[in-house]
């Protein structure tokens, strides 16, 4: 049940998405959230669609697995949606009682839940076609020239491993204590909002416990193998760019151009 | 009450690229009464398998009857099966979350909703059961207890609920060899008290040849093998062929027989293997 969740997930692959440099992965996802920012009519979001449709078809994450990611960020479309549609002042199309439904609200629900959708594929799809540990890796090269400035790259880059790496265990424990909770009757799914706020308590107190627990233990396992954090440091392979990277990055670019352009044009 | 496993098939994260089959076309039938061990390699689907005799996993085909109902089905009310089959998990101290002992235990009674009165009782009772001295331990911290306390605490919380099948996983997991011989000792005394049926999963093949009247033998998510410690036991090498092993006291028995000592070879327990000694010592015939 809790398992399905497939934020932050890896999907074995080897395409050619796959094979990209995590840094210029990390760029173009950026580059990709700061666009939906920049588009200002639903042109825009064409652009934004055909990408992505390209991009999902190169790395074969079959499209089922990657809408399945929507589904716990769901209530939160749905809020947007709502609160858009009904708090937006304009034109009114039709009244409900002391809500009034206006044309520019339904125009911006519909615009700010797209938006949400394709922020939320995107920014997924970068965990979907890298390792974690490429992704931090990258994360450390990119964040390195600013360990001058007295920024520690290489920890942050190690608490993002160490979060990414724990998020399946962190599942699976949970997974594990509500199914032990549930065998001695605790009732996870029904009752109203208080009750069932109550009945998280026989869950989440186990859960901490057991977050501590695997913290110490995680830490002493790395102090026994005399971690001291990131000075002198090498790595077995090293990031180089290649072709494809190249490629890649031309391709951003033009993205980012043709995003540009729609916004100064239309 | 009788359980009747029928066809049982279940399969992990059907439809994704990691998807595995976890449990295969699995029947067997176990009675009123019967203390059922169940030995398999690591991965071999045992968890996965008690998992669905309460209700916590529904299989992908294949029924589970209890008392002639099929738990299974839509309509089958939770609150009932786990009324009737309780489930004492690896390492249970990991799921204690209550302020007092008392109030732990109490968690399983007061959900299938019992009075106050009625829990209390159940409560002192099962922790009395488990072996702990309910005056001394009901209104301590769970978590101020030694392991071997906690996990005790943990079981007569499932205990509380009076369940007419216990099934314990793997319950002597990472205990000392003391604390291990007392949980044992508690599962038999709980069996003798309650009547009740118990599934008991362990690693230990001394500890299911002592207490197990039938034996369901798991590799990679089928039944190799079932019947009782005597029959399954015999099979050496295809227990050693499955990862698995014999009763240190079988081991011992065949150990004297390939040095010609006329032992019989169908000894489990260490009692059994004494009195074998004592005879063929004594030179009796």
């Amino acid at each position: 049940m809790i398992r399905d969740i497939t934020l932050g997930q890896y999907y074995p692959g080897n395409s050619w998405v796959h094979r990209l440099d995590a840094r210029i992965k990390i760029i173009w996802t950026f580059v990709y959230i700061v666009s939906l920012f920049l588009i200002k009519d639903f042109w825009g979001y064409i652009a934004v669609l055909v990408t992505l449709a390209l991009i999902i078809g190169v790395s074969r994450v079959p499209l089922k697995f990657i809408l399945k990611g929507l589904k716990p960020i769901f209530l939160i479309i749905v809020f947007t949606f709502t609160i858009n549609m009904f708090m937006t002042k304009g034109t009114p199309l039709f009244t409900l009682g002391f809500l009034t439904i206006t044309r520019e609200g339904l125009y911006n629900a519909v615009f700010m839940g797209i938006r949400l959708v394709f922020l939320i594929i995107g920014s997924s799809l970068l965990t979907l076609v890298t390792k974690p540990i490429n992704l931090t890796d990258g994360i450390e090269k990119l964040l390195s020239p600013w360990q001058r400035a007295g920024l520690p790259a290489h920890e942050l880059a190690m608490m993002m491993t160490i979060a990414l790496r724990f998020i399946p265990t962190l599942l699976e424990e949970t997974d594990k204590i509500m199914k032990a909770q549930m065998a001695r009757g605790a009732d996870f799914e029904s009752g109203n909002i208080m009750n069932r706020a109550k009945s998280l308590i026989p869950l989440l107190v186990p859960l901490f416990i057991s977050a501590f627990r695997i913290a110490q233990d995680l830490a002493m396992a790395m102090e026994a193998r005399c971690y001291r954090g990131g000075s002198h440091r090498t790595r077995m392979n090293g990031m180089k760019l290649k072709k494809k990277d190249g490629v890649a990055c031309f391709l951003m670019l033009a993205y980012l151009a043709l995003i540009v352009l729609q916004r100064g044009v239309w | 009450m009788q359980i009747q496993v029928r066809n049982l098939t279940h399969i992990y994260s059907e439809g994704m690229p990691y998807e595995s089959v976890a449990l295969e076309d699995i029947s067997f039938d176990i009675n009123k009464g019967e203390f059922v061990g169940v030995i398999g390699h690591t991965g071999s689907g045992k968890s996965t398998l008690i998992q669905h005799l309460n209700g916590l996993l529904k299989p992908k085909s294949g029924s589970i009857l209890i008392d002639g109902v099929d738990i299974t089905g839509k309509d089958v009310k939770m609150r009932d099966i786990r009324r009737k089959i309780g489930l004492v998990f690896q390492y249970p101290e990991y799921q204690l979350f209550e302020e007092t002992v008392h109030k732990d235990v109490a968690f399983g009674p007061l959900n299938l909703g019992l009075s106050q009165e009625e829990t209390d009782q159940r409560v002192a009772e099962a922790i009395g059961l488990v072996g702990l001295d309910y005056e001394e331990i009901a209104n301590r911290s769970p978590f101020e207890l030694s392991g071997g306390q906690k996990r005790r605490v943990a079981i007569a919380g499932v205990i509380a609920m009076k369940p007419e099948i216990l099934i314990l996983d793997e319950p002597t997991a990472g205990l000392d060899p003391k604390a291990h011989a007392d949980i044992l000792r508690m599962v038999e005394r709980i069996h003798e008290v309650q009547q009740n049926s118990i599934i008991l999963v362990s690693h230990n093949m001394g500890d299911i040849a002592r207490l197990a009247g039938k034996v369901l033998v798991m590799d990679r998510g089928r039944l190799a093998l079932t019947g009782t410690p005597g029959e399954v036991f015999r099979q050496a090498d295809l227990l050693e062929s499955l990862g698995l092993g014999l009763p240190p006291a079988t081991y011992l028995m065949r150990e004297l027989q390939s040095k010609g000592v006329p032992v019989s070879g169908d000894i489990l327990t260490m009692e059994e293997a004494e009195e074998e000694l004592y005879r063929i010592l004594s030179g009796e015939k």
